[in-house]
């Protein structure tokens, strides 16, 4: 093995139908039953209206670039300087995550380009959802 | 209502590389020159609100048996926030005189904590598995959603860190003094893009306290070295552990809530403010600080920096200790903040600014989780 793993999430009782869905390369959101907010991260009540009846559901993976930066310091699980970015789901949630299948730069890396979800495997645990761009299937 | 005054304000004896010091030492040697600065001992203190250290400790180590203790820890703004409760505290007559105090072996380490983040908490699962890598690559990831919605220029967020500079030259206190331009800092090493080294704060040790007691007590504090300053109005809130969770990538609710708030309590107008403190961890803070308080409108500040408004001889002189990006920033700055509205309003500030009888002091901490704001005033709140 060579340069030490990403930090990995541990998934608490509230989050672990997320982990287990980016498993299963699915990316599941909420949806709250009273008041239909979609909302992120995952918990078991809406943060907009505070019902408890909320559901799952299978986001569609599209998303757009909403702002990033690219770290230039060292961080001990990537050897070059990489994209940090904010992607903003087509369901309304902002998340974390890394831009993948794309050179790290600020010419490629364009705000409000078009990305799809794309899941990869980290340990037997957690996969994490990363984001391409849109069209590119490699 | 019963006003509140700062009969005691002041820094550690020194700033930038304190290896000869615990951080717990910083809290005392802070607040030792503070109970020097309002002619006091730790038995007048009966009251204790500190962040970074528990009470706990600074109460026993400074020998102070406090009838309050406020621990309130939110990142950098928490001595606003503490000021805040401070005041209501006194107003309800919990206490008579209280001691905020900040020390922090930022740079140097000494007894200081490490950093280390629960990968179960929010920003553990959520942020920190795609790299974010503390504040420089955290803090200062909505920047680019500004530049685009705004047509904030790369220079324009360089030249943040310019005008600061030109404060700091006059301060002997500063750790850069150095004039610098706009090429230099977009020439300076890239940190995180779009953030060069000069557009990001210092790493220091340092300290800073307070001491608040009510303006009727304040009169009769009859060693103190200066005349009181006055609290006319706070603001507080927080809003989000995770950057990519704001509500609004190109402001600061926090900000919203906290400094319209303080400035409502305080009564006064955006034209009555002679002098304005915002926590500047990294450059963009100025200008997001400068909208979400209501000084310019959106996507006005990098406009109302550069045609020089905030700097030397400007009609809102801003950050004048030359803040985290040249001053200090010891992790937790807000302290310093207050101390420079405090300094400009006794009118003992390195760069004076002339007739300053108004400061409103902005902090944020956590990065974007929470803000505290206070205004300052040279007299008793109107």
């Amino acid at each position: 093995m060579g340069k030490p793993a990403r930090p990995l999430p541990k998934p608490t009782p509230e989050t672990q139908h997320f982990w287990d869905g980016c498993k299963q390369d699915e990316l599941r959101l909420q949806r709250c039953d009273d008041c239909e907010h979609v909302y992120f991260p995952p918990r078991p009540f809406c943060p907009s209206c505070s019902s408890r009846a909320v559901s799952i559901f299978i986001a569609s993976g599209e998303a757009t670039l909403a702002s990033y930066v690219i770290n230039n310091r060292p961080h001990p699980a990537w050897d070059e300087p990489y994209a940090i970015a904010i992607v903003e789901l087509a369901e309304g949630p902002r998340m974390a995550s890394n831009i993948v299948g794309c050179e790290q730069t600020p010419e490629c890396l364009v705000l409000d380009m078009p990305l799809v979800v794309q899941f990869e495997v980290m340990s037997d645990d957690i996969s994490l959802p990363l984001f391409r761009p849109a069209g590119d299937q490699t | 209502m019963t006003g509140i005054a700062v009969v005691g304000a002041a820094e550690t004896t020194e700033l930038g590389k304190i290896p000869g010091m615990s951080q717990l030492m910083l809290h005392a040697d802070a607040a030792l020159n503070t109970l020097a600065d309002a002619g006091m001992t730790a038995k007048d203190i009966d009251g204790l609100a500190t962040a970074g250290e528990r009470p706990t400790d600074v109460a026993y180590y400074l020998g102070i048996t406090p009838s309050w203790v406020d621990g309130t820890s939110v990142g950098g703004c928490s001595f606003m926030l503490h000021v805040r409760h401070a005041v209501a505290a006194l107003q309800a007559g919990m206490c008579k005189t209280v001691l905020i105090t900040h020390g922090e072996s930022g740079r140097s380490r000494v007894g200081a904590g490490g950093y280390s983040q629960d990968a179960s908490s929010l920003a553990g699962q959520f942020e920190s598995p795609y790299g974010t890598f503390g504040p420089p690559s955290t803090f200062t990831l909505p920047v680019l959603r500004y530049m685009k919605d705004y047509g904030m220029s790369h220079e324009q967020l360089a030249m943040v860190a310019v005008v600061q500079r030109e404060w700091a030259g006059m301060n002997p206190r500063a750790s850069f003094r150095d004039a610098i331009t706009v090429d230099d800092v977009l020439n300076s090493k890239l940190i995180a893009y779009p953030f060069h080294l000069l557009e990001c704060c210092l790493v220091t040790d340092g300290g800073g306290a307070l001491i608040l007691t009510t303006d009727e007590r304040a009169t009769n504090v009859n060693n103190a070295k200066h005349a009181p300053v006055y609290i006319w109005g706070t603001g507080e809130s927080v809003e989000t552990p995770m950057i990519s969770q704001m509500e609004n990538l190109t402001s600061s609710r926090a900000f919203s809530i906290a400094g319209p708030r303080a400035m409502k309590d305080a009564g006064i107008s955006h034209s009555e403010v002679d002098h304005l403190m915002i926590y500047d961890a990294f450059a963009h803070l100025p200008i997001y600080g400068l909208e979400d308080l209501g000084f310019c409108g959106r996507g006005e500040a990098a406009d109302f920096i550069w045609e020089r408004n905030t700097a030397p001889g400007g009609r809102l002189p801003t950050n004048t200790n030359g803040g985290g990006l040249s001053y200090m920033h010891s992790g937790m700055y807000g302290m310093y903040a207050m101390q420079e509205s405090i300094r400009q309003l006794r009118g003992v500030a390195p760069a004076q600014v002339q007739n300053a009888e108004v400061s409103v002091c902005l902090g944020v901490g956590g990065m974007f989780g929470a803000s505290g704001c206070i205004v300052f005033g040279s007299t008793p709140k109107p």
